[in-house]
């Protein structure tokens, strides 16, 4: 029933209708979408810079300290906030500005406000970021950037952007509203909300904290994971032709994220100067989590079974389906970290810094690439011109990401019991990290090269030959084990 | 789920309702926590230091917290006397908490290392003074000076050995003396009276038997 909206087409529409339907969604979502990508990709490539640069000073500490901006604490900072606003939110935005239109059945409205608004965004962004290099930052992590130049533009740009995305989900001429709706509405609503909270300047000493966990742990749950699960609950059945497995496990699993994830944020204290309720609350809801995370793992695997072959033949699935089991194991490791005794020991590791990367890389990226690869072709009506250079990309960042996650994983317990135990020296500590220190540097290499070769192709499809077919790639209509080969690269 | 007005209002109750529990409810709360006598707000140095240690991302390796002794090893570590409370944070806006220990805990740095010089010569060259350190040097924190322009109120950071400039001093720049000001200030080992472990929300931050015994 959930995936009654995405099948190839409803028995109320006939199949050139839907087709017709779809063409118009897709050209009037065009511009916007195209301009959130590529300025995505740029800030991808910033982030990627600074955060190569960020982890080799790690362990080359006297490296590039003659400029304040190149000191570790700002890199670092600079390579988070363009990844999370740059790269993963601008990419959120074109996507969920391309399958809203696409849900409901009708044409982006306001697309010019869609790209003023994301135009807005990133000025927001540039003037944070620069400011943040410069050396003037709020000191929140997450919150950087300048709460008086910087952010306002963020909340108004990312306004403009849901008020198109309101209009057209209020123009809707479908009666359902599928599960992504769901998400990427409450996405745009959640954003504004946690964010002016997280900003809120009279706040000091602990309640302080209160709100910047509040903000950060919501930032990746009521953002960064709404739009993204929207987008997996999206693709999914879209590429494989089949609905999603149970209506009833969709909504246990967005309703228990609004519910639980949103009271998560203070499990980043454990043992903290904070009232233990505060901290205890967060336990709880995190352990909690368990609920919708499984109704959610279950739901698509439900989806998935039978046609894990499927991913040979979709680059869209292959990241899709990652992302998703990459959601699954992240908010799984997420509950384990929690527990106290748990986190005891993990708690100012590396540990967190591979968790946060399975999260916002592993789920989210990979989620994000996958849905640029399915949107890209009817974007600008061509295939996507290689598929080897899908196959470079997918490996290399797999590899990248693995091995970045298995190194600070293993380090940072390592770290975590150095810490732990008063007999041993700190110095200890510091020592045991040297080796995924290093090893996050070189998995950083591979990432890099993912990402070069991943804008690499997008700028080939973006100034690629005429098209070279008249009908526009419609063959996700069939599920894919039933097409013939050479149609890998667009779906 | 057929209605948007349904959806509006149930991601603006939970989102709400969240807001609430977390943020709303402990600013009241909070707004009652007992001030030490011992903690005396930041001087005017010491805050432009505070903005340096922001600037300069100091906060993503170094925490300014204790945890529980019965829950961790923090202060068995020789880090302080106790473990912290809302109290130790009543002067600060915003607050540097931190989430990791790159480096180690700094609540009660200026109590653990009080000599400013050495401050000055880790900023500037950290593995001169520990071998094994992994902290970013801060060489633009300090100017470089021929010895005959030097001006009496110059601080000269005594640099020796084959990282010393050849034939210049160091001189450390405001920034870097403020950020040394701010470290020294930062002392959270007065000792709290019981009432702070007793009654009221400062009670169950860490644990009541800390507190509670001397």
């Amino acid at each position: 029933m959930g995936g009654r909206d995405v099948s190839a087409a409803g028995p109320e529409i006939p199949l050139h209708e839907e087709i017709d339907i779809r063409l118009r969604a897709d050209a009037s979502s065009r511009g916007p979408v195209l301009f959130a990508f590529g300025t995505a990709l740029i800030w991808l490539l910033l982030g990627t810079v600074f955060g190569m640069i960020a982890s080799l000073k790690l362990h080359w500490p006297d490296w590039l300290v003659h400029q304040g901006w190149l000191t570790f604490g700002r890199q670092r900072t600079a390579h988070l906030n363009t990844m999370i606003y740059g790269w993963a939110s601008l990419a959120m935005v074109g996507t969920s500005l391309w399958v809203i239109p696409r849900l409901v059945h009708r044409e982006l409205r306001w697309p010019r406000l869609a790209t003023a608004g994301i135009a807005v965004w990133n000025v927001g962004l540039l003037v944070g970021f620069l400011l943040i290099l410069g050396g003037r930052n709020d000191g929140l992590e997450w919150l950087e950037m300048d709460r008086y130049l910087a952010d306002p533009l963020l909340v108004i740009g990312g306004g403009m952007v849901g008020i198109t995305l309101l209009a057209t989900l209020a123009a809707r001429e479908v009666g359902h509203l599928y599960v992504s709706v769901w998400y990427v509405f409450g996405a745009f609503v959640w954003f504004p909300v946690i964010f002016i909270v997280g900003n809120w300047p009279t706040l000091r000493g602990v309640e302080s904290g209160a709100a910047n966990w509040f903000y950060a742990h919501n930032a990746l749950g009521l953002w960064l994971t709404a739009v993204s699960l929207g987008a997996i609950y999206y693709f999914i059945p879209k590429v494989l032709g089949r609905p999603i497995y149970s209506y009833q496990l969709s909504l246990l699993g967005f309703w228990g994220l609004a519910f639980f994830y949103a009271l998560n944020g203070m499990h980043h204290l454990i043992g903290g100067p904070l009232p233990t309720w505060m901290i205890t609350t967060s336990i709880a809801a995190s352990v909690l989590m368990v609920i919708p995370v499984l109704a959610v793992a279950v739901n698509h695997h439900m989806t998935m079974i039978g046609r894990f072959s499927a991913l040979r033949y979709s680059p869209t699935l292959r990241f899709i389906v990652l992302g998703a089991i990459s959601y699954t194991a992240v908010s799984l490791q997420g509950i384990f970290t929690s527990l106290r005794e748990v986190n005891r020991i993990t708690h100012f590791t590396h540990w967190t810094v591979a968790h946060s990367h399975v999260g916002v890389y592993a789920f989210v990226t990979f989620a994000l690439f996958g849905s640029m690869y399915y949107i890209m072709p009817r974007m600008v009506r061509r295939e996507w011109p290689s598929e080897g250079l899908i196959r470079w990309h997918f490996w290399l960042v797999l590899s990248g990401i693995s091995m970045y996650v298995i190194a600070l994983t293993l380090v940072g317990v390592w770290q975590g019991l150095a810490l732990i135990d008063p007999m041993v020296p700190f110095q200890r500590s510091v020592e045991v990290t040297l080796p995924g220190l290093w090893a996050r540097s070189f998995s950083g290499l591979l990432l890099t090269a993912g990402h070069l070769v991943f804008i690499w192709h997008y700028l080939k499809i973006l100034r690629g030959p005429a098209p070279a077919r008249k009908i526009p790639p419609l063959h996700e209509a069939r599920p894919v084990l039933y097409t013939g080969d050479g149609e890998g690269g667009s779906s | 789920m057929t209605r948007v007005w349904l959806l509006v209002f149930g991601v603006v109750a939970t989102v709400s309702f969240a807001t609430i529990v977390l943020v709303g409810v402990p600013s009241v709360v909070l707004q009652q926590v007992f001030v030490p006598e011992a903690l005396s707000p930041y001087s005017e140095t010491e805050l432009r230091g505070r903005q340096v240690y922001i600037a300069n991302g100091c906060v993503y390796c170094h925490s300014q917290q204790l945890r529980d002794p019965t829950f961790t090893t923090d202060v068995l570590r020789g880090w302080g006397d106790r473990a912290s409370y809302p109290s130790d944070y009543v002067y600060d806006a915003p607050h540097l908490l931190g989430t990791m220990r790159t480096g180690p805990d700094l609540i009660n740095v200026g109590d653990r290392l009080p000599d400013r010089t050495w401050h000055l010569l880790h900023l500037y060259d950290p593995r001169s003074l520990v071998e094994w350190s992994i902290m970013p040097a801060y060489p633009y924190l300090f100017e470089e000076k021929a010895p005959g322009d030097v001006r009496p109120d110059d601080t000269v950071v005594p640099i020796s050995g084959p990282r010393a400039p050849e034939g210049k001093v160091v001189v450390a720049k405001p920034d870097a003396l403020a950020l040394v000001d701010y470290l020294l200030s930062l002392r959270r080992s007065y000792p709290l009276p019981p009432e702070v472990g007793g009654p009221g929300p400062a009670a169950s931050a860490g644990g009541a038997q800390e507190a509670t015994s001397p």
